[in-house]
Formats: C-alpha cells, sequence, structure tokens
C-alpha cells in the first residue's frame, strides 16, 4: 500500500474477488466525483469461440468460463439450447440438474461466506489469519465445502469443470444408492448452515440500504434454479426470450465487461438478495424460519446482509438436496436424443451471483451461428458502482485507510467473479 | 510415507508435480496426484504423519531449480496471486497450519518453472528438475 500526498490509497492486490480489476474511487471534499469499477482483464471472447462448434460441445465449452460455477454455465447453455431444438426433458433429470446446481451453491456459498466476505467482518486480511481464532467456523467450511464438491463430482464426473451435464440430460446419470450415499454428509451439512446462518448474525453489519431493483427468476412451486419467468420488484415479468428486450449492455471505457442495464432505468442487483426477496415464500419452512429468526425482512435492502442470506441459501440448497435424493427415480435413459435443427434458444438460470443468461442460434447441422451470453457479475457491475457511490459518500470522516477497506468489503457483498465477466481488483480513493 | 502431486497437467510446467507422481509409480512407488485444492489437499494428507508434497513453483530461480522447504520450518509461505477463488498450495499450508491440520513432517519439493501455457509441454530444464527430485524421493524411501 502507498499514501501519496494523503489522499489517495492505493492497495495493489484486493484479494477475496475473482479476477482482474480495480475500484476507483474520486472524493471531492464531501462528494463523490467518480467511481469506476476498472475490469483490465482482457476479454474473453467465448461468443466468438463457439460460433461454428456443435451445440453439443457448448456445456464444456462454456463450462470453461468459471471454476466456481462451471454448472450455471451448463445449465443455461444445456436449457437454452433444448429450447431452440423443441425437445423437453426427463423429470428425473430436471430433479438432477437442481441437485447438481445445489452442489454448486453449496461449494460457492460456503467459499463465499467463510473464506472471502467473513474476514470483513472481523477485521482480518484473509481467512488464514481468521481461522487462528475462528478454527472451528473454518474446519466446518471446509467439510461444507467439501460435501458440495461430493454432489458436483458424483453428478459431474469431476469436482472442478465437469463433465456430464449434456443437451438433453446427462451423459450418465446415478443410482438411488449413489444418493443416497449423499445423505448423511447433507443432514450433517443442513445442521451446519443453520448454524452459519446465526453465525453471520453476531457479525458487525454497516448501516446501507438501498432502493434496489432486484432482478431473479420466479417459479411458481419452487425456489428457482433452472426455470421460471425473469421478475423484478419494479414489475418486470418476462420470459428468458424477453430479456434482450427489457435489458441491454453498454460499453463503458474503462472496463473490458460490458454493463448490462435496464433499458431506460439504469442498474439493478442480482444475487442472493435478489432471490430471497422475490422468492421468500418459496423457501422451506426450515430456510424461512432460519431467516426469520436471524432477523430478517423482507425486503432486505442491506447490501451487507447478504452474508446471511447466502447462508439461508445454503440452508436451502442442502434441504432441496434431501429432497431430491428421497423422491430421485433414475430416469429411463440419461438423455433424451437432441437432433439436429435450426433454431433459437434462450434460457436463463440461478448461478450462486445471480442471474445468468445465454441465447444460441443453431442451424440445421447443428453448428451454433450466434451466441450470447451475459453472466451476473456484468449485470452487478453498474450496480456496484452505484453503491459505492453511496456508501463512500458516507465514509468521508473516516481515515483513508478504513474507508478503502470498508469499500472493498462492499464490493464483496456482490460476491464479484470478474473471470466470468470477461481477474485483482486494485482500490484507489482520490481525494481533492 | 503419503506422496502428492499437485498441478495441472494442461497448463505446461504446473504438471510437474503430477509428472513426478507418475514417475514414482511407474518405479512402484505409491503416490497421490491432487488438483492442488485446498480441502483435496487437506483431505489427502488427513491422517498421515509424513508427507511429500511436489509442485511447480515460481522463485526466481533458474527454470528446473528443484527446491526443497520443510513446512514446519520454512518461512511463512506467501503466494501473490491476489486470487480469489482459487486457493493456492501455499495458502492451503497457511491455512492446515492455522488451523492444526498440518502433517507432522510435511516436505514440500517445488520445481522451478518456465512456463504455464496452456495444453504446452513441460519444458526441457523442468523435466530434468522432475526426475531430480524422483532420484530425491527415491533416495529418502530406500
Amino acid at each position: 500500500m502507498t499514501v501519496t500526498g494523503g489522499r489517495t490509497i492505493k492497495v495493489d492486490t484486493l484479494a477475496r474477488v475473482e479476477g482482474e480489476g480495480a475500484l476507483y474511487i474520486r472524493m471531492a471534499g464531501d462528494r463523490v466525483a467518480d467511481v469506476k469499477l476498472k475490469i483490465y482483464e482482457p476479454p474473453r471472447l467465448f461468443e466468438a469461440f463457439l460460433r461454428g462448434r456443435h451445440f453439443s460441445e457448448a456445456p464444456d465449452i462454456t463450462a470453461r468460463i468459471c471454476g466456481i460455477c462451471p454448472i450455471a454455465y451448463q445449465m443455461s447453455a444445456v436449457h437454452a439450447i433444448e429450447r431452440a431444438l423443441g425437445i423437453s426433458i426427463d423429470p428425473a433429470v430436471r430433479l438432477l440438474r437442481r441437485l447438481f446446481y445445489c452442489g454448486e451453491w453449496i461449494e460457492s456459498h460456503t467459499l463465499h461466506i467463510f473464506m472471502l466476505h467473513a474476514p470483513d467482518y472481523l477485521g482480518y486480511p484473509d481467512v488464514i489469519q481468521m481461522a487462528v481464532d475462528h478454527r472451528e467456523v473454518v474446519d466446518k467450511a471446509l467439510r461444507l465445502k467439501k460435501i458440495g464438491n461430493r454432489i458436483v463430482h458424483l453428478l459431474g464426473g469431476r469436482e472442478i469443470h465437469p463433465i456430464s451435464a449434456a443437451v438433453g440430460g446427462f451423459h450418465k446419470t446415478p443410482t438411488r444408492n449413489q444418493l443416497r450415499d449423499l445423505v448423511e454428509d447433507l443432514e450433517w451439512a443442513l445442521e451446519a448452515s443453520l448454524e452459519a446462518v446465526r453465525w453471520t448474525t453476531t457479525l458487525p453489519f454497516p448501516e446501507f440500504e438501498q432502493d434496489y431493483e432486484f432482478v431473479a427468476l420466479r417459479h411458481p412451486d419452487e425456489y428457482p434454479f433452472n426455470e421460471g419467468r425473469l421478475v423484478s420488484n419494479h414489475g418486470i415479468d418476462i420470459e428468458a426470450a424477453e430479456y434482450e428486450d427489457r435489458f441491454t449492455e453498454l460499453h463503458v471505457k474503462h472496463s473490458n465487461a460490458l454493463h448490462s442495464v435496464i433499458r431506460g432505468r439504469g442498474s439493478y442487483h442480482v444475487g442472493p438478495l435478489a432471490r430471497f426477496n422475490l422468492n421468500f415464500d418459496k423457501l422451506p419452512e426450515v430456510a424461512r424460519k432460519a431467516a426469520t429468526d436471524a432477523g430478517l425482512k423482507l425486503p432486505v435492502r442491506n447490501p451487507f446482509r447478504s452474508i446471511t442470506v447466502r447462508a439461508v441459501e445454503l440452508v436451502f440448497a442442502c434441504a432441496e438436496a434431501l429432497r431430491v435424493i428421497r423422491e430421485y427415480q433414475p430416469p429411463a435413459l440419461p438423455r433424451v436424443e437432441a437432433p439436429n435443427r435450426t433454431g433459437v434458444g434462450h434460457a436463463i438460470t440461478e448461478a450462486p451471483r445471480g442471474i445468468l443468461y445465454h441465447r444460441y442460434a443453431i442451424d440445421d447441422n447443428g453448428l451454433i451461428t450466434a451466441a450470447k451470453i451475459i453472466p451476473p457479475t456484468s449485470q452487478n457491475q453498474r450496480r456496484i458502482e452505484d453503491d459505492l457511490r453511496e456508501y463512500a459518500a458516507q465514509l468521508v470522516a473516516w481515515p483513508l485507510e478504513e474507508a478503502t477497506l470498508k469499500c472493498e468489503q462492499a464490493v464483496r457483498c456482490y460476491d464479484p467473479c470478474i473471470s466470468c465477466a470477461t481477474h485483482f481488483l486494485k482500490v484507489v480513493i482520490d481525494r481533492d | 510415507m503419503l506422496i502428492i502431486g499437485c498441478g495441472n497437467r494442461d497448463r505446461g510446467d504446473d504438471a510437474a508435480g503430477i509428472l513426478a507422481a507418475e514417475r514414482l509409480r511407474s518405479r512402484g512407488i505409491a503416490a497421490e496426484i491432487c488438483s492442488g485444492e485446498s480441502s483435496a489437499l487437506l483431505e489427502a494428507w488427513a491422517g498421515a504423519a509424513e508427507v511429500i508434497l511436489v509442485d511447480a513453483v515460481q522463485t526466481g530461480s533458474p527454470a528446473g531449480t528443484v527446491h526443497m522447504w520443510d513446512a514446519h520450518h520454512a518461512p511463512t509461505l506467501h503466494t501473490s496471486t491476489g486470487s480469489t477463488h482459487g486457493f493456492g498450495l501455499a495458502e492451503t499450508i497457511e491455512l492446515a497450519r492455522s488451523l492444526g491440520r498440518l502433517p507432522a513432517k510435511l516436505k514440500i519439493y517445488g520445481v522451478e518453472a518456465e512456463t504455464f501455457a496452456i495444453g504446452s509441454n513441460v519444458s526441457p530444464q523442468v523435466d530434468r528438475g522432475i526426475d531430480e527430485v524422483v532420484r530425491r524421493v527415491l533416495l529418502e524411501l530406500s
């Protein structure tokens, strides 16, 4: 860290976010003059890689976009392509895909709650230092994450960049006994998640609320993963196919990731807070009770409370995984045939950090002629800047060093995955 | 003695740990292969009293140089990836130290890497470094 003329703090490496970017905040007296979330990681051009490839390759190619949420990419890809081809999947495959997503949410949320975000609240530079004083918490977190890994490994063939998801189903589906082997671990995980919710309520939360437009999937019968209409608390209620009519991407000079905005309105908020606020009634009783006992009141508009909401979603993911395992009967075939056919398909699924939109156009040889992928972090990018504009103004009286740490914590509320959006975050606050 | 080779087969010299494990196996020595992901690594060495880890490292030495550290006596290991969602070997060792989950004996062989290019083979110097690690591990076991 360098301090220049007493007015600039430069943190060369902001850890605990995924990817390479920087945060720049310029203050003019009490006023925030400029906020830029700069994503300088080079563009990754996955949409172009996909053109000319057979649709069956899309789940494996797009899984490579992210080591933390490959399942989200696979799920948005297979559902969009299935819609383009007009095929329907076996209900058992639908259940397994929910279980697959539970595994990814457990891995990703555990990592973010305990390893990436909690050290901010407790004043540690990282989880390694935190583990010295909170050994039991970190031990449990590691075990929880491992259980998420087990689910992903079983259904996906391996823990990172799984390979079993396919258009029409899976390349291989598990037996009932293989799933039953997970039950003991998941029952432990459910208890550990409930404990995690309680633990997060003991953390100190900054007072900060914003009037967000929350955007998430909503399904009539379930907490959303792969299906549902896209809704918001300000009246959006659309199908995935209508997404590009309501949302648009803007290029900004300081970022290699496009900023998504709602046409005519601006920034919006996707992720755990949005899902929770828009789908509280669809959570299982155990998760609703945990949320209520934790003092969460709808709508939760304090982004720093997202750590508790993520823990509530952990409870949901464990309970849902157990439900799926109870109900599962293997499908007649692991996957239905997916014949080459011209078509365009869209899908939105709920990645751990928010909605992930995919669109594919396919020709009569089954080759992809166009692909569009809009990850959650590019959708939250503008919103993160808007939050910082408000939040930094509250911190004018704070010493620069502490203000900088608080701003980093605010960014981490969104669990940004910069690699997905286009990797380091460097924070600079300039005070004139 | 548990031997674990860490790395990524598809990232050039990062395959060093995996190749060392495979070359030991071809000589009849049991060796584990691990991505190096923290929960997997902590699990891999859980219950083991003596562990040898092999991985590619970057310290600024010439490519193929073989380093050896004792995790209990080495100065705090540190990596400055600024990362993220992936925890490296050094962070995992430090986390294990915080959690009291370091094996009683943990020796780390590091082969100085040159390139992490996607899909490339290990460089010739690193290939020779891997052979040296294998020779030194065999010597320890004899």
